[in-house]
């Protein structure tokens, strides 16, 4: 074990932590760049010297310039908007880094332990089932019920899986995987059911949903779903520490002192609260998750110190320019988001892996 | 699949979608009541839904809609106008750079969000709240025309419509008493055939025209196994003739669970435009009439 402190202490050869600093505060300045570009782009044509005006006029002179209905798309529209995409690309993209860095398989996501099944198919249910078996709590919760449901889902459905595989205080990420199949096999054929049930106008609220989108976004969806994002934030340097002992196995990350234990189950907690709350709100979102981790690993190496915020941070700012793509160029209507995510990511992804004569598979 | 807003149930889910509305709506009551006091005159118009539409054109306020939505393609022309996207997804900064002074909105429009944004900002914002059936074509004809300042056209359209409905009810009570089962075909795929049962626009739009359904059992879009094909035992085919793979009759013909029913000997097919047929707009009783006319040549109906 004296080796792996050695490692931990000096720097060695192969040493990226300069790399990684450069990184974060690249990603920052990238962040900055896509809420701007978020802020300013839409149908409407509210631009930057709109932005501008309005913060002067906000912050300086106590009196706005602007017209009412250039407000409304600022206030009311753009900047709940900007918000939402910020928390649910920050909390997708640490989900993802997390849940690779849990099960030591770049392929991992969170639908792994179970929470975009859970989310898919409680929100499913309150899309068919809403306004008939279910109308009391639907009328009861009003605009909130579906983000509630998928959220519970989540919940559920991950707790589930983690005590099917937690035997005597022990957790096997083997166990979670496999039980993890067979759920997902459950929820799939319950969540299809469901579809066989559904009337048209229902089929087409469900495509929509398992597309995503921050369409419809309020500083009310913002605010409920940032203690989430947040607390997975403030957990980030001791789930960075355990993930990167982790490394090295279960029994070696315990000799090193890490509550291996705790560990696992504090990020199954932070990824069902933070990537549930984001598909909650804004639907599945498909390789955010994936894709942003990935170029971080190409580009700053494996250690989570400076993957897992640089991961929260690139999510953000793929998901604002997602978003301000998906807003314009169907412009008036707008395109569902997971389209424009895989779009953009896919092909910037396989380019950097061809460019690398595909060893960054195997890094 | 813009087809889709139409295909379902007219009466289903009224109550629901009722109560849903009223939520998604509370904001707007006041905006509501405000507008048809005054009922200015409506120059940019955002119309979201396909009956919506088509009765603005009919109204002759075609030229006052500066943006439709993606189930607005009846008469052909409201196709060209800007999209707005699906009328159950609409983005509301999209529709604000329409700068219109009106938003119509057909029953079950959203997401709700979206709407509490276009209320607030100001903008007229009116909800015809009558779901798409025969019953409501009159009302939803007249609360349109007072959304536009159009209420003498609109109560001349609407008396017409109410009309032709009364005047289709009569001639129809003289049909032979024996009704044609009819079997509404929406798809067919890989041999399976989609076909509607209760509660949908179809079924609605079948009793109409003075037929039975002849799928009694199920309830909505289903895949029909052949064996509940054969039991159907349909008299004649109805089908739509849009999409870009429209159903034929020599295809639903050959299908085996199909080729021992009347429908088959007699060679009964009946194709008709989609929005026609199932819109429930102002058309609603020359499209079951028509239909009465080809299931019921023998009738002499009209």
């Amino acid at each position: 074990m004296s080796i792996a402190i050695d490692i931990a202490q000096q720097p060695a050869r192969g040493d990226r932590s300069q790399q990684g600093a450069l990184a974060l505060a690249l990603l920052s300045a990238l962040l900055v760049a896509a809420c701007l570009i978020s802020l300013t782009s839409g149908p409407t044509g509210v631009g930057l010297r709109d932005l501008v005006s309005y913060l002067a006029g906000s912050l300086l002179s106590g009196h706005q310039t602007l017209s009412k209905q250039d407000l409304i798309v600022l206030e009311a529209v753009r900047l709940p908007r900007t918000l939402l995409g910020l928390l649910v690309g920050a909390g997708l993209g640490l989900s993802g880094a997390m849940m690779q860095g849990l099960f030591r398989n770049p392929l991992a996501d969170p639908g792994i332990v179970g929470v975009t099944s859970g989310a898919s198919l409680a929100a499913v249910a309150a899309i068919v089932l809403g306004p008939t078996l279910l109308l009391p709590l639907q009328t009861a919760l009003g605009a909130q019920f579906l983000p509630l449901m998928a959220f519970a889902g989540a919940l559920i459905n991950t707790g589930l899986l983690y005590r099917i595989a937690t035997r005597g205080g022990q957790t096997s990420t083997v166990a979670l995987v496999l039980s993890g199949i067979s759920i997902g096999a459950l929820t799939m054929a319950a969540t299809g059911l469901l579809i066989f049930l559904a009337d048209d106008r229902a089929l087409r609220d469900i495509t929509f949903w398992s597309l995503g989108s921050l369409g419809g976004a309020t500083y009310g969806k913002a605010l409920s779903i940032a203690p989430f994002i947040l607390a997975a934030l403030a957990l980030l340097p001791f789930l960075a520490r355990g993930l990167d002992a982790l490394v090295l196995g279960d029994a070696a990350a315990f000799h090193m002192g890490i509550p291996v234990e705790r560990l696992k189950r504090i990020s199954v907690l932070v990824v069902a609260g933070a990537c549930g709350a984001s598909v909650a709100v804004a639907g599945s979102i498909a390789f955010v998750g994936i894709i942003v981790p990935h170029l971080l690993r190409l580009a700053i190496g494996p250690s989570h110190r400076f993957l897992l915020p640089g991961a929260a941070l690139g999510g953000a700012s793929l998901l604002l320019l997602a978003d301000s793509i998906a807003r314009t160029v169907a412009a008036p209507a707008e395109l569902p988001i997971g389209i424009i995510t895989a779009l953009i990511g896919a092909p910037v992804f396989l380019l950097l892996l061809l460019g690398r004569g595909g060893r960054g598979l195997i890094d | 699949m813009r087809l889709s807003s139409r295909l379902t149930c007219p009466d289903r889910s009224g109550l629901p979608r009722l109560v849903l509305a009223f939520f998604g709506f509370a904001l707007l009551s006041s905006t509501v009541v405000r507008a048809a006091d005054s009922q200015p005159e409506a120059h940019r118009i955002v119309s979201v839904g396909g009956t919506v539409t088509e009765i603005l054109y009919d109204l002759g306020a075609g030229d006052r809609i500066v943006a439709v939505d993606s189930t607005s393609f009846y008469p052909p022309e409201a196709a060209k106008k800007p999209n707005v996207g699906y009328m159950r997804r609409l983005s509301a900064e999209g529709i604000l750079a329409q700068t219109p002074d009106l938003i119509l909105t057909e029953a079950g429009s959203g997401p709700p969000d979206a709407l509490a944004v276009l209320a607030q900002s100001g903008i007229r914002l009116i909800n015809i709240a009558e779901p798409p059936a025969a019953e409501t074509v009159g009302a939803r004809i007249r609360a349109i025309g007072a959304a536009i300042g159009k209420t003498s056209e609109a109560d001349a359209l609407a008396g017409k419509a109410d009309d032709d409905l009364a005047k289709l009810k009569a001639d129809l009570a003289h049909l032979p008493p024996e009704r044609k089962r009819v079997m509404f075909v929406l798809s067919i795929a890989n041999g399976r055939i989609m076909a509607a049962g209760k509660e949908t626009a179809a079924d609605a739009m079948i009793r109409l025209a003075g037929a039975t359904n002849a799928l009694a059992d199920s309830t909505g879009y289903k895949p029909l196994s052949d064996e509940a094909v054969i039991a159907a035992a349909p008299d004649v085919i109805l089908t739509m003739d849009q999409g870009a793979a429209p159903v034929k009759a020599e295809d639903v013909f050959a299908l085996p669970a199909l080729a021992a029913s009347p429908a088959a000997k007699q060679k009964a097919f009946v194709s008709m435009d989609s929005l026609y047929l199932l819109g429930f707009g102002p058309r609603t009783a020359d499209a079951a009439r028509e239909l009465a006319s080809r299931l019921y040549p023998e009738a002499a109906i009209r």
